[in-house]
């Protein structure tokens, strides 16, 4: 009983610190850079925002869902979803719906309140991050003279949360998934972090705003080519997209840290799935993409915004292609790219970057040394692959010899036909 | 009001330290050492090292801890049910005791680190500048060493393929 007592007391003492870390995650973007400047107005500012900004998120959600579906079902000759609502529209409505009126299991072998506090921790630092990343130019909740940062700080975060879902559903395949997450996960931030790195370099500066100015004329996507795609790619992994779901795996590991998730709870990982793969969009569009700005001059903010969210949208459905036309990676790929491929990379783009900038070398030396430097693997590959592809031609004919030339077992033939002689 | 979220700050720090004592669960030893850490980001926000925090939880929020966790789930939780007893911690007391005083008389003795007045956000670029120019040095030899430990763990998980946990986080040293 004793025992019992003091469990739960710890329980508490855990959901208590954990909300503690989404509370104080909140209070600091409020408080960042003008610690003094924080009462309680500011604070309920603040929460009225938060409020605000999931209603929007839960919106960008459901049409992120029906997108994907729709754009899925058109690459593989279907139509997707028709019958709720206008183009199925409503689609993700009901399905939110039906999510929301399940029954929420937690298996009996699970650490109930981690079990159930963990989905919020995947969930929380893909939501905090909005409240830096700006629309337009006036339109941002908190401009961040560090948002690149604060960007990739927080979103590490949601890798304890995937860890812990795992380690505390008790069952063998979640353990797994979360172990996959942690190793996923922690190899790909890497890459992030690097070419967000080239980005600061390039812009000067680590706030969303400048960067952003700074490719008024020229998107960094021309620059850096090379960053860019460094970028998307670690970012597919990053959120887990499919080439690189390893860590929810369904044919290997059944859903991997969410296996034993259920109902509203399983809900917000996959509300989370969709934020974090928005951010993503969102960060790609700001940092290589040029945000709310366009060549021709300047725009209104609300043409902007539309602009900002016209791009991010194109990012993410570059992502939803890369779905419908990748088969998954299998794990030791998945790491072997990432520590092979990616991360020399992304130390590449760093040191060219900077040597561009060190010895101002003209402005398009960046996008030829960028794009030299992406050749490499690309020819590789392609010779790699054309070397695999005929060797593995060569060891099929060489099995096919093989099999052809042993004698057939005639097993069935012998004991038939004493038999046949009898009847 | 800074006062207040300073109380807080402290107090959340503080329950997570007491938590990864109390606690008999490694696990739970872990998140509550990730508590506490979130708490001394809070800290350095309102001390207006907002890189310091960012760092804090990028590095000990994002990486030690999950290593820690990492570690622990290749380990089974049942052996550590009793991880309390531990018969060194004498030893343990001595050093965090002597820890606290040195840091307590290195805070008192020099009254210009709690009296300064002057309170003003650091700009990342005086820090890279201060980083990079006067404490170039110490910058340098501590990523050799960060290198060196780096290939150090390589070469550890390299010799003993037999071992499933050749990175060392606080967990696994315990078996």
């Amino acid at each position: 009983m004793r025992a019992r007592a003091g469990e739960a007391v710890v329980f508490g003492m855990i959901v208590a610190g954990l909300l503690g870390i989404l509370g104080g995650l909140v209070l600091s973007v409020g408080a960042l850079g003008t610690p003094e400047r924080v009462t309680l107005e500011v604070l309920a500012q603040l929460a009225t925002v938060l409020i605000v900004l999931f209603t929007l998120l839960a919106i960008v959600v459901l049409t992120l869902v029906w997108l994907e579906r729709k754009q899925l079902a058109r690459m593989q000759s279907r139509v997707g979803p028709t019958r709720v609502g206008p183009f199925g529209l409503l689609q993700p409505v009901a399905d939110a719906l039906k999510l929301i009126m399940k029954e929420d299991v937690a298996p009996g072998t699970s650490s109930k309140l981690l079990f159930f506090v963990a989905p919020l921790l995947v969930f929380v630092p893909g939501f905090v991050v909005w409240l830096t990343i700006p629309f337009a130019r006036d339109v941002v909740v908190r401009s961040l003279d560090m948002g690149l940062f604060f960007f990739i700080a927080i979103s590490v975060l949601s890798i304890v949360g995937l860890v812990l879902a795992g380690w505390s559903s008790g069952s063998k395949y979640a353990v797994l998934g979360g172990i996959r997450a942690a190793a996923q996960l922690i190899s790909y931030e890497i890459p992030i972090i690097m070419t967000v790195l080239t980005v600061a370099m390039l812009a000067d500066s680590m706030s969303f705003v400048v960067v952003v100015e700074a490719q008024r004329t020229v998107p960094y996507i021309v620059l850096q080519p090379l960053g860019f795609v460094v970028f998307f790619l670690a970012g597919l992994a990053e959120v887990g997209r499919t080439p690189f779901d390893v860590y929810s795996a369904e044919s290997e590991i059944v859903g991997g840290p969410f296996v034993e998730y259920s109902g509203a709870h399983w809900a917000i990982f996959f509300l989370a799935e969709y934020v974090n793969t928005f951010v993503i969009g969102a960060v790609a569009a700001l940092l290589f993409l040029g945000g709310w700005s366009w060549p021709f001059g300047d725009l209104p903010a609300a043409a902007g915004v539309a602009l900002f969210l016209g791009k991010t949208y194109l990012v993410v459905m570059a992502i939803f292609w890369v779905r419908a036309t990748y088969p998954r990676l299998r794990i030791d790929q998945l790491m072997s790219l990432g520590w092979k491929v990616l991360i020399p990379l992304s130390f590449a783009v760093v040191v060219a970057t900077a040597v561009q900038l060190f010895y101002d070398w003209p402005r398009w030396t960046l996008p030829a040394m960028s794009l030299a430097v992406l050749a490499v693997p690309v020819v590789m590959q392609l010779r790699g692959g054309r070397r695999r592809a005929l060797a593995e031609a060569r060891r099929y004919a060489e099995r096919a010899v093989v099999v052809e030339a042993k004698p057939r077992p005639q097993r069935p033939q012998e004991p038939l036909e004493p038999q046949e002689a009898g009847a | 009001m800074g006062l207040a979220f300073f109380y807080i700050a402290g107090a959340v720090t503080l329950f997570g330290a007491i938590g990864v004592v109390v606690t008999r669960n490694v696990v739970y030893a872990a998140l509550f050492l990730l508590v506490s850490l979130a708490g001394v980001a809070g800290t350095f926000v309102l001390l207006y090292a907002e890189f310091l925090a960012l760092v804090q939880v990028l590095i000990y929020g994002g990486a030690i801890i999950i290593v820690i966790l990492f570690g622990l789930m290749l380990t089974r939780t049942s052996e550590y049910e009793a991880s309390g007893e531990n018969r060194r911690w004498p030893f343990a007391a001595l050093v965090s005791i002597g820890l606290f005083a040195l840091l307590a008389y290195a805070f008192l003795a020099d009254s210009a680190l709690y009296n300064s007045s002057t309170r003003e956000a650091i700009s990342v670029e005086e820090l890279g500048r201060e980083l990079f120019e006067q404490w170039a040095v110490p910058f340098e030899i501590a990523s050799l060493i960060l290198i060196v430990a780096l290939i150090g763990a390589v070469v550890i998980g390299r010799a003993a393929p037999e071992d499933d946990e050749p990175e060392t986080g606080p967990g696994s040293t315990q078996r």
